[in-house]
């Protein structure tokens, strides 16, 4: 498995030597924290590279890191079916700023960046429908940010109709 | 001495309510509203182990005009709580409704942004059965104290609703 | 066809473009069940997230816990011992019939064939008693926990998945009678809902509907986890693309389930249930009321949760319905700063659309019925 991965690190940091900010190996897993513009030239260069064939794209989500300037990270999960191995592309984006879609690349992106967009804020540029999929019409606010309450309602051991259970926000 | 014995055989006697109600509990028309989790158990419950048709309730109505029983089984979300509002406008009355499993009756495991805190706050619920999800057999035991309860109605009551 | 209707096995909304009765666009309208499960396990321990697992994929909750605590002990460095990892196995499996007679039933229910829904449950039930008998919870068992199982399994397991083991078979050769050369089954599966190889690659599907497509990937042969390597069974695959080809690939893998069971039960090892792993993993009960050490661990994991190292790992299982897989992100807290679940609903959801054009409203029925959906996952 490791020997795989040290051919995708040697020829990625070959190809993109500027764009890569970060590689980390954890628990025998390659990560490669590149630069927001270079997202879709890595993921197409892993995809259509005849050696690595990384074709699929298992997840694409992303996590909220607050205290940071670049809070919001989207992570992009690649499996190769002739390796058997993964990948993990991350990219951080500031809030407000748009990241390049994937639908171009692969259709499954569709779906996955309409939820990262519902459930965090980020915008996907290229995206053909960007609208909420997962919350009611309406909602606002995005909630799997960590600044966004879990809303935890009280229970009431007592019935009472004029006394409403309070919501800790 | 007494009535009985003037009148000819194959004559009972008894109140319009009791008939009425005997009839409507015998022979209750559940809605297929499966949610979640719960209503994995529900139609196990329907399967041959644990069967409901001998309660009488032997086909699911999936048009709400037809049916008159809601069982509410499964995490009701904010988004769907409207259309069972919705659902259960369209349905005829006399109707009831049991609040299946835990998240049915007060949210459950679940107390957070996007699940309403039990059906009760959009519902008249009639029978709470708690679980995760509720055994059949505690269905069933629901269903039979619904129709305990459906027994005591009077015809005046059940109109009103 | 709104979120209320018998055939869309849940919550599903979608909305359709007709023309006359052909389909030109079949739209998903998604998110009447989503319960924030992942906002929710970011405020709970380790281990009192796994409940939480269990109820997505309501159909098979083991997988689900199975994934999540392989993702946790990925992210720990733990080492499971031998007899939980094959204990592992055999309720994986048995998850795995369980999943699939419940969608041989509702997908025969939906297309007409109304008994076949009544002879799935009654076979459910006998898997659900081995639920019972190991954990005491019909269906959501949460029996695996970060480190092993939860308890030891009981004496008479063996006695009772070999009765299971014995009665299957010929039960699923009399569904296989019933369905496989039915006329109206044939007619009204074969060449519906035809997706390329190609176009299954794009959209992301994995689990039996790419296998349907003559694309052989398992990850239980490629990327084995809990000791699926030691286990022999083969992997079917069918080039059909169509309705017909999952049916015929489902059923397979209900026989080579068998198979494997078999295998677990025989070379069952013995030893302990629970990993050796002190604060991270529970001491077993005996250990605890009897040395000061083992409480102090068992009260401290109870009461302040485990810390994990710093990182990340995804750890993706072979569920009935596809590629499960958990992206955790620890910072060190006892509490996961990101569980994500990669849910393969979803997806097969997302690809609805491309199935369904071109064909007739009973055709999207029978597609529905065919990518084995569970609304839980799909909205989480």
């Amino acid at each position: 498995m490791t020997e795989i991965h040290e051919k995708v690190e040697k020829k990625l940091r070959d190809s993109f030597s500027s764009s890569i900010r970060e590689v980390s190996h954890f628990r025998d897993e390659l990560t490669f924290l590149i630069e927001k513009d270079a997202l879709l030239d890595v993921l197409r260069f892993l995809k259509d590279d005849p050696e690595f064939t990384y074709v699929f794209l298992t997840d694409l989500t992303a996590t909220d890191w607050p205290d940071r300037e670049e809070r919001h990270e989207v992570v992009y999960q690649l499996y190769s079916f002739d390796s058997h191995t993964y990948v993990r592309i991350k990219v951080r984006a500031k809030q407000g700023e748009k990241v390049a879609s994937a639908t171009a690349i692969w259709d499954v992106a569709n779906p996955f960046e309409r939820e990262v967009y519902d459930l965090f804020g980020v915008e996907f540029e290229g995206h053909p429908n960007l609208t909420r999929i997962l919350t009611p019409e309406g909602f606002e606010g995005f909630p799997l940010r960590k600044d966004y309450p879990l809303t935890y309602e009280v229970p009431q051991f007592t019935h009472s109709v004029d006394d409403p259970p309070e919501v800790i926000k | 001495m007494g009535l009985e014995e003037k009148i000819p055989d194959g004559i009972l006697l008894t109140t319009v309510d009791k008939m009425v109600n005997w009839a409507r509990k015998s022979s209750l028309w559940p809605l297929g509203f499966g949610l979640a989790c719960c209503a994995i158990e529900m139609m196990s419950t329907f399967a041959p182990r644990f069967d409901l048709s001998r309660f009488g309730m032997e086909v699911m109505r999936s048009s709400p005009r037809q049916s008159d029983l809601v069982i509410v089984s499964g995490r009701v979300s904010n988004k769907m709580a409207p259309i069972i509002v919705r659902l259960y406008e369209q349905m005829p009355s006399p109707k009831w409704v049991i609040a299946m499993g835990a998240c049915a009756s007060c949210g459950g495991v679940f107390n957070n942004y996007a699940i309403l805190q039990g059906v009760d706050k959009i519902l008249p619920v009639d029978v709470y059965v708690p679980g995760c999800p509720p055994r059949p057999e505690q269905l069933i035991d629901g269903i039979v104290k619904l129709q305990e309860k459906i027994e005591k109605e009077s015809i005046k009551s059940a109109v009103k609703k | 066809m709104g979120p209320q209707h018998p055939a869309t096995h849940g919550v599903l909304r979608l909305q359709l473009d007709l023309d006359g009765e052909t389909v030109i666009k079949a739209q998903p309208i998604i998110g009447y069940l989503h319960t924030g499960i992942e906002k929710t396990a970011e405020s709970k321990h380790y281990s009192k997230a796994i409940p939480l697992t269990d109820r997505m994929d309501y159909l098979s909750p083991m997988s689900n816990n199975l994934g999540y605590c392989l993702a946790v002990e990925k992210l720990l460095g733990i080492e499971i011992p031998e007899k939980a990892q094959w204990a592992r196995v055999c309720l994986a499996e048995l998850t795995r019939l369980n999943s699939h007679l419940v969608w041989v039933g509702t997908h025969a229910l939906d297309i007409g064939a109304m008994s076949m829904m009544l002879y799935a449950f009654r076979e459910r039930e006998k898997i659900l008693g081995i639920y019972e008998l190991v954990s005491g919870q019909r269906m959501m068992s949460t029996y695996f926990r970060i480190g092993g199982l939860a308890l030891d399994l009981p004496p008479n397991f063996d006695e009772r998945v070999r009765e299971i083991l014995d009665l299957l078979p010929s039960r699923i050769s009399e569904y296989e009678d019933l369905l496989t050369e039915n006329p109206i089954w044939r007619n009204r599966t074969i060449g519906v809902a035809k997706i390329s190889p190609e176009e299954a690659l794009s959209c992301g599907l994995t689990g039996p509907l790419l296998r349907s497509c003559g694309i052989k990937h398992d990850l239980r042969k490629t990327n084995p986890y809990s000791s699926y390597e030691k286990f022999d069974f083969d992997i079917p695959t069918n080039d059909g693309c169509d309705v017909f080809a999952r049916y015929v690939v489902k059923m397979e893998e209900m026989r080579q389930s068998l198979r494997i069971i078999r295998q677990a039960l025989d070379g069952m090892p013995s030893g302990d249930y629970r990993a050796h792993a002190p604060g991270v993993v529970l001491p077993p009960k005996e250990k605890v009321l009897s040395e000061m050490e083992s409480l102090i661990f068992h009260f401290k994991i109870i009461t302040e949760g485990i810390h994990p190292p710093v990182g990340e790992v995804y750890q993706g299982i072979e569920s009935p319905k596809g590629e499960i897989g958990f992206y955790i992100v620890s910072d060190g807290s006892p509490y996961p700063y990101r569980m994500r679940v990669r849910p393969p609903s979803f997806v097969h959801v997302g690809a609805l659309d491309k199935m369904c054009q071109g064909g007739l409203v009973a055709d999207v029925i029978a597609a529905i019925g065919s990518i084995d959906i569970i609304l839980g996952e799909v909205d989480r």
